[in-house]
């Protein structure tokens, strides 16, 4: 077994090799590297065609139309895209918008830059579980709401949203709805056509693609109209200039044809792993699992270990590659805004991790992993002071801490 | 975050780590920081009658360097006297650990510790 094994699939993913094989013919002067919006010679007909098989690609794993793909470089253009540009474009019909405290940094301070120009953004806080309920929604609309950004699957606990009924509200208030679903697609089977969606936004890495290729789902009919973000030569129907890194969307493009035949087994698989690793520490004492095990993601599996700080467990898994929660918040100290959003202490908040697996991820290392975890937990517990307390009876809630 | 050689060796192998009875004479007990901010450091310090620490002790809930932070203190002030392990400053502690800037924070609290070890040692002895 290779160590140390990989359990960061939310953070990114590796690409499969079949996408590499793909993605290395699109480069050289012996492949297709033309620039694909060059249309008075053979090479960028080639490099067209090859952007067009795989908008197709894409567009067939997720069932909408080719003509509705914007690229971008990732899911944290995809969201700044879909907020700013549909909230400027639709400025004179309203600048208030509703968004979740449990939402990605890109959309959160998509939202803070728009409040700071002028617009109104209610951040909803989610039930303890990790929802958001369409009551919460219903309660905060407001004549001048234009747009709802709720994501579908978090990425720090794997709660996945209602989005099918929170589309429906929308639809029926023509409100703009736009889902952050960088964690579900090629994760989960996901039909657009089933939701009332206007906006979406994912992401290449997530799925054994190349990193710094994403895709904006925009809808057709009825049409949403954004103001674009990044101006130029009018690229992607205007939408988002810049010349298109065929090599990479070829590399989606193969990634998202490859989900789309395997991923009903791999969510089963994904489940099982899942399910194994949680069943191989919920017996530990003062385990508390923050995900869903019904219906959240069948990849994440967010637990905290209390009295345990997590860098410090994470220290000793070195021969696992975990992390604390998100991997755009894990260099500052605060404890996850996700977890603290939910409810949950600021001391259980520090003792979280996230587990996430994925394609390359097997039995053995589960069973190893588990080995690992209760191993260190031994270890560090009998280094902390508060499971000492703990385990000679004393309430920590009722504990005057000396703080400076 | 990458750590250095020392904060690792301490981190791997903590020197130190018990409890030692809280109620004696001659033993000075801190607990600094609180657990809703990630760190808390319990250090004991075993004192003879000449006023030299001969022991010393600590369990730390926290980060690597939080816990490295109080190993290293535990060596530090052993055989030092009560007016000399006072003295002992974060930014040594911070210099010999090689701590990134932003865990200068588990050097102040080893500090912090050590003080009040002390003060709690020099309270109990006041009593008498």
């Amino acid at each position: 077994m290779k160590l140390p094994i990989y359990l960061d699939y939310s953070a990114t993913t590796p690409v499969d090799p079949l996408v590499v094989k793909k993605m290395l013919k699109f480069l050289t002067i012996d492949g297709i590297f033309g620039n694909s919006a060059s249309r008075s010679h053979k090479f960028g007909w080639e490099a067209e065609e090859a952007v067009n098989i795989a908008r197709s690609q894409i567009s067939n794993l997720i069932n909408c139309d080719i003509r509705e793909i914007i690229f971008t470089s990732g899911a944290t253009e995809s969201n700044n895209l879909a907020i700013k540009g549909s909230a400027i474009f639709y400025k004179k019909k309203g600048s208030h918008i509703i968004t979740s405290s449990t939402e990605h940094k890109s959309v959160l301070d998509s939202c803070r830059y728009l409040e700071e120009i002028g617009y109104k953004v209610t951040y909803i806080k989610p039930k303890s579980n990790g929802i958001i309920s369409i009551k919460q929604i219903q309660k905060k609309l407001k004549k001048n709401t234009i747009l709802v950004s709720i994501m579908h699957i978090n990425n720090e606990t794997g709660v996945a949203q209602n989005i099918k009924k929170i589309g429906n509200l929308c639809f029926k208030k023509k409100i703009i709805f736009h889902v952050d679903a960088t964690q579900s697609i090629g994760k989960v089977p996901f039909n657009i056509s089933k939701y009332k969606i206007d906006l979406m936004s994912f992401s290449s890495h997530k799925m054994y693609g190349p990193k710094g290729i994403g895709c904006l789902y925009v809808k057709r009919k009825p049409r949403v109209r954004l103001s674009c973000q990044i101006h130029g030569g009018g690229h992607e129907r205007g939408l988002r200039s810049g010349t298109l890194p065929v090599h990479q969307i070829v590399g989606m493009g193969e990634a998202c044809r490859i989900a789309k035949k395997v991923i009903k087994k791999e969510n089963e698989k994904m489940i099982y792993l899942r399910n194994l690793l949680w069943n191989g520490i919920k017996n530990i004492e003062e385990v508390y699992l923050n995900s869903d095990l019904v219906k959240g993601a069948p990849h994440i599996l967010n637990v905290s270990f209390n009295y345990v700080e997590g860098e410090s467990l994470i220290m000793s898994l070195k021969e696992l590659a975990i992390s604390s929660g998100s991997a755009c918040t894990s260099s500052s100290l605060e404890p996850s805004y996700v977890l603290k959003s939910m409810g949950i202490k600021d001391e259980l908040a520090h003792s979280s991790i996230r587990f996430s697996i994925g394609r390359f991820t097997t039995e053995k290392n589960i069973n190893y992993a588990v080995k690992l975890i209760h191993n260190s937990l031994k270890k560090l517990r009998h280094l902390s002071p508060l499971w000492e307390m703990f385990k000679s009876g004393v309430n920590l809630d009722n504990v005057i801490w000396n703080h400076k | 975050m990458s750590y250095s050689k020392k904060v690792l060796d301490h981190y791997e192998n903590p020197r130190n780590v018990g409890s030692f009875k809280k109620n004696s004479a001659k033993i000075g007990t801190a607990m600094v920081g609180a657990p809703s901010c990630g760190d808390v450091m319990k250090l004991q310090i075993k004192v003879n009658k000449k006023g030299i620490i001969e022991d010393a002790c600590f369990k730390t809930y926290g980060c690597g360097s939080a816990i490295a932070s109080s190993s290293l203190i535990t060596e530090l002030v052993k055989g030092k006297s009560l007016t000399e392990a006072e003295k002992i400053k974060n930014t040594s502690i911070a210099k010999e650990l090689d701590l990134p800037p932003v865990k200068i924070h588990c050097s102040i609290l080893a500090e912090d510790a050590i003080r009040e070890a002390i003060a709690n040692y020099k309270q109990k002895n006041k009593k008498k």
